[in-house]
C-alpha cells in the first residue's frame, strides 16, 4: 500500500516538475524573443543596450520608449561583458534587433549591416559635435545617430597623492613612480581594469601615435609604442598594480572602496565618485609616454544605429529621429541625469547647467584638449588585434615588436578587405 | 536498432490471450508503440546532433563569414587554415594539459569520497548529498562566484586572506599568467563541480562488491586497507573506473564555461571549444574556419574514445569485470 502510494507519489510529482520544466522553458521562449505577435498598437521594434552601470538608465530607456506612440518599443538590455559578440551573433539571425546602440565601425557599412541616417540628420547636422558627425561619416553618408560622448581619464584621491608626496603625473615614468610610492600593504597604487584594455588607446594617442592614418594605414607601429609598452609591462609586474579586482574599470567602486589610490575611468561615474569621495578627488588625462608625446583621452560614447536587413527599417528610424533627434529633454536626461556624459548635442551641451562648473568642467575641457574620438575605419577585429598585443606582451611578457607585427598582420588583413 | 527486428518476428510477441479485449487500436501495434516512444528521442538526435553535424562538415567546405548559408566553394582551405592557425593547435595543447590534470585528479578525489562516504555508520545519506549537490550548479554560476569572491586579487578575497594570515602578498589568480594560477582556479572549480557525481557512481559501485570477497580475504589473512582496496576494491572497480575515465574525457574536452568566464580576452588558457567559439562567433564570424575546426576535434573525439575503449575495455560488458 504505502509503496504503493509513494510510487505514485513520486510519479506524480516527476510529472509536475516536467510539466514545470516544460511550461518553464516555453515561457522562456514566449517571453525572451522580445517581439510581440504584432497585435499591439502599430509596429513592434525591438532595441539592444548594453547594460549601463548606473541606476535608473534601464528604466529611462524603456520610458522614453513607453512614450512613443507610432510604434511598440521593447527594450533588450544586454548584461555581461561581451556586449558586441552578443549583438554581431544575433544580428545574423531573425531575432536581430530593429536598432541598437554601438560604436561607429565601417563593416557593419560595408556589409549593408546599418542604415543610411543622412536624411533625419541633415537638418541638424551643424548642431551636432562635428568630430561626432564626422566619426560616423562614410562616403558623405551619416550612418548612426550619437547619444553620449564619454570621455575616460584617471580620477585619483587628492588626499593619497597629498600625502605620499606625489604630485598628479606627467609621464607615463612619472605614473609608474607614483603607483610605487602611492602603493601600501592594504592600498594598490593604480587601477588600469582588470584586463588593461581600456588604456590600449590612450598608450597610442599619447605616444604622439595613431591608430590608422588618414590614408588608413598602420599607424600605431611605432618606437614610442614599443616603448610604451615595455613601460606597462614593468608596471604589470611591479605589483603596484590593481588586478583581478571584483568590479572592473567602468566600475568607480576600487577607488571608492579604497582598493587602489588612482583609477582609469570614464565621465559617466563621476556623480557616484563624487557622492562617496567629495571634493577629495581630481582628474588628469593619460599622460604623455616618451618625449614625443602629449596627453590623451579616449572620447568615447555610443550611437543608435538602424538595422538596415531588420522588418521595419522605416519604423525603426522614424523612432531614431523621434528620440534621439526631436526629443532633446529626453536626451538631456539621458546624458546628465543618471553618469555624467557630454551630450553631442552642442545646443544641449550649452544649456546643461550639471557640467558648467567644477569637476565636471574640468571633465568637459580634458574632452575637448586631449579627447581622441574612433575612427570608423577602426573595426572590431583590429581592436580584438590590439587587445592581443597587451595579453601577449604586457600581461604575458612577449616581445612587443613580435605581438605588433602578428596585429599588423591581422589589420592589414581586414583594411584590405574594408579599404581595398 | 535490435528492437525493430522484433517486429518482423511474428509469434512470440504477444503474449496476452487471443480474446482480450480490443484496446485503443494504437496499443494493438508494437510497432507504432516502438516508434511513439523512440521518435521523439530520434527526432531530438536528428535535429540537434546529426543535422548540425552534418551542416558543419558542409560549412567547413565554404567561404561562410556572417553566413550559413555559404555559396564559395574553398574546397580543404578551411582545413588548411584552422590547422596552421597557432592558436587552435596551441588550445590542442591546452586542453591536454588540462585532461592530465583533471581527469585522474577528479577520478582520485570522487574515488577518495566515496571510500569515505561508504564507510560512513551514520549520517550517511547527509555526506553523500552534501557531496551530490555541487553537481547542480551550473558552471557560469560557479565561475562567477570563484572568480569575484574566492579567487579575486583584493585583499578581501577568501584565498587572499587566508595568505595574508601567513604574511603572503594578495596574488592576481587571473590577470596574471606567470605563474599561471589560473589553472588553480579552473581545476578547483571543476573538481567542485564534478566530484559530487562521480562519487555517486563510484558508491553504487562500491555497494555492489560481494561481501564475501573480504571475507573471504580476511580468512586468508589479508589485512584490511591497503591489501583489500589494492587487490579486491580496485579491480571490482574496474568498469566503473572505466567509464568515469571516459566521462570525464569527454566532459574534458567538452570544456567551455569556466574557460570562458574565468579567462576573458586571454590569448592564452583557451581549449578548443572556446578557440572555436572565438573564431566562429567573433568578430569575424568565420563560420567555415570554425566548422573545419569542429569537425578535426570530433574526429579527434571519436578516435580518442574508440582507442581508449580498445585499451581499457569499456564496452565489453561481463567480460572487463
Amino acid at each position: 500500500m504505502s509503496a504503493q502510494s509513494s510510487t505514485w507519489d513520486r510519479r506524480s510529482i516527476l510529472r509536475a516538475a516536467a510539466g514545470l520544466a516544460a511550461a518553464g522553458s516555453l515561457a522562456a521562449c514566449g517571453g525572451n524573443n522580445g517581439r510581440g505577435d504584432g497585435s499591439g498598437s502599430g509596429k513592434q521594434l525591438v532595441q539592444y543596450f548594453h547594460a549601463y552601470g548606473e541606476a535608473g538608465t534601464e528604466q529611462a530607456i524603456k520610458r522614453y520608449a513607453q512614450a512613443y506612440t507610432k510604434a511598440d518599443v521593447t527594450t533588450q538590455w544586454i548584461t555581461g561583458s561581451n556586449f558586441e559578440s552578443k549583438l554581431f551573433a544575433s544580428l545574423l539571425t531573425d531575432q536581430a534587433p530593429d536598432l541598437f546602440e554601438f560604436h561607429p565601425q565601417i563593416q557593419l557599412v560595408r556589409s549593408g549591416q546599418v542604415a543610411d541616417l543622412t536624411d533625419i540628420i541633415e537638418p541638424v547636422k551643424s548642431d551636432f559635435n562635428q568630430a561626432d558627425i564626422q566619426s560616423h561619416t562614410v562616403d558623405g553618408k551619416i550612418y548612426g545617430v550619437r547619444m553620449i560622448d564619454d570621455p575616460q581619464f584617471f580620477f585619483y584621491r587628492k588626499s593619497m597623492l597629498e600625502k605620499a608626496g606625489v604630485e598628479p603625473p606627467q609621464t607615463l615614468d612619472e605614473l609608474i613612480e607614483a603607483a610605487a610610492r602611492l602603493t601600501t600593504s592594504k592600498v594598490k597604487g593604480l587601477f588600469l581594469g582588470n584586463d588593461l584594455h581600456a588604456v590600449i588607446n590612450p598608450l597610442i594617442w599619447s605616444a604622439g601615435a595613431d591608430t590608422l592614418n588618414e590614408k588608413n594605414e598602420i599607424a600605431y607601429h611605432t618606437d614610442g609604442v614599443v616603448e610604451g609598452l615595455r613601460k606597462m609591462r614593468k608596471l604589470f609586474t611591479s605589483g603596484d598594480l590593481l588586478l583581478d579586482a571584483p568590479a572592473d574599470f567602468w566600475d568607480p567602486s576600487a577607488l571608492n572602496q579604497g582598493l587602489c589610490a588612482i583609477q582609469f575611468c570614464g565621465m559617466w561615474a563621476m556623480p557616484q565618485f563624487q557622492q562617496t569621495l567629495g571634493d577629495d578627488l581630481g582628474i588628469m588625462p593619460f599622460p604623455k609616454v616618451g618625449d614625443a608625446g602629449r596627453p590623451s583621452v579616449y572620447n568615447g560614447g555610443w550611437s543608435m544605429f538602424v538595422n538596415a536587413k531588420g522588418r521595419h527599417v522605416d519604423a525603426a528610424k522614424e523612432y531614431v529621429k523621434w528620440l534621439w533627434i526631436d526629443q532633446k529633454k529626453y536626451q538631456e536626461d539621458w546624458a546628465t541625469s543618471y553618469g555624467f556624459h557630454i551630450p553631442p548635442r552642442t545646443s544641449i551641451a550649452r544649456s546643461t547647467d550639471k557640467l558648467k562648473s567644477g569637476l565636471p568642467a574640468e571633465g568637459v575641457q580634458l574632452f575637448n584638449e586631449y579627447g581622441h574620438f574612433d575612427n570608423i575605419g577602426w573595426t572590431q577585429a583590429m581592436i580584438t588585434a590590439t587587445e592581443n598585443v597587451f595579453a601577449d606582451c604586457v600581461r604575458k611578457g612577449g616581445d612587443p615588436e613580435a605581438a605588433l607585427d602578428r596585429c599588423d598582420k591581422t589589420v592589414n588583413a581586414e583594411l584590405k578587405k574594408l579599404f581595398g | 536498432m535490435s528492437t525493430t527486428t522484433t517486429r518482423t518476428v511474428p509469434g512470440p510477441a504477444p503474449a496476452e490471450p487471443a480474446k482480450a479485449r480490443p484496446r485503443r487500436g494504437l496499443r494493438g501495434s508494437r510497432t507504432v508503440a516502438f516508434w511513439l516512444f523512440a521518435a521523439p528521442f530520434l527526432i531530438g538526435l536528428t535535429v540537434f546532433v546529426y543535422v548540425p553535424i552534418g551542416w558543419s562538415l558542409y560549412l567547413s567546405f565554404f567561404e561562410a563569414r556572417f553566413t550559413v548559408t555559404p555559396s564559395d566553394f574553398v574546397g580543404l582551405d578551411n582545413y588548411r587554415q584552422i590547422l596552421s592557425d597557432t592558436h587552435f593547435t596551441g588550445s590542442l595543447v591546452t586542453f591536454t594539459v588540462f585532461a592530465a590534470f583533471i581527469v585522474p585528479t577528479t577520478w582520485a578525489l570522487s574515488l577518495g569520497l566515496a571510500l569515505l562516504v561508504n564507510r560512513l555508520r551514520f549520517m550517511r545519506a547527509f555526506y553523500r548529498s552534501v557531496f551530490f549537490l555541487p553537481t547542480a550548479c551550473s558552471y557560469v554560476a560557479a565561475s562567477l562566484v570563484w572568480k569575484m569572491s574566492l579567487f579575486n586579487g583584493v585583499r578581501f578575497g577568501l584565498a587572499n586572506t587566508v595568505l595574508g594570515l601567513f604574511g603572503v602578498d594578495n596574488i592576481a589568480w587571473l590577470a596574471n599568467p606567470d605563474p599561471p594560477w589560473y589553472w588553480l582556479v579552473i581545476i578547483t572549480a571543476r573538481l567542485w563541480l564534478q566530484s559530487g557525481f562521480y562519487m555517486i557512481l563510484f558508491l553504487a559501485a562500491l555497494q555492489n562488491i560481494p561481501q564475501e570477497l573480504y571475507e573471504a580475504a580476511a580468512i586468508d589473512g589479508a589485512k584490511r586497507g591497503w591489501q583489500t582496496f589494492r587487490y579486491i576494491t580496485l579491480p571490482q572497480l574496474r568498469a566503473t573506473s572505466t567509464a568515469v575515465v571516459l566521462l570525464l574525457l569527454v566532459a574534458a574536452y567538452q570544456a567551455f564555461d569556466e574557460f570562458f568566464n574565468l579567462l576573458s580576452k586571454t590569448t592564452w588558457g583557451r581549449p578548443p571549444l572556446v578557440e572555436l567559439y572565438y573564431t566562429a562567433l567573433g568578430q569575424d564570424q568565420n563560420y567555415g574556419k570554425g566548422s573545419a575546426g569542429a569537425v578535426v576535434l570530433t574526429v579527434l573525439i571519436c578516435v580518442v574514445t574508440l582507442f581508449q575503449g580498445r585499451i581499457m575495455g569499456f564496452g565489453r560488458g561481463e567480460e572487463s569485470k
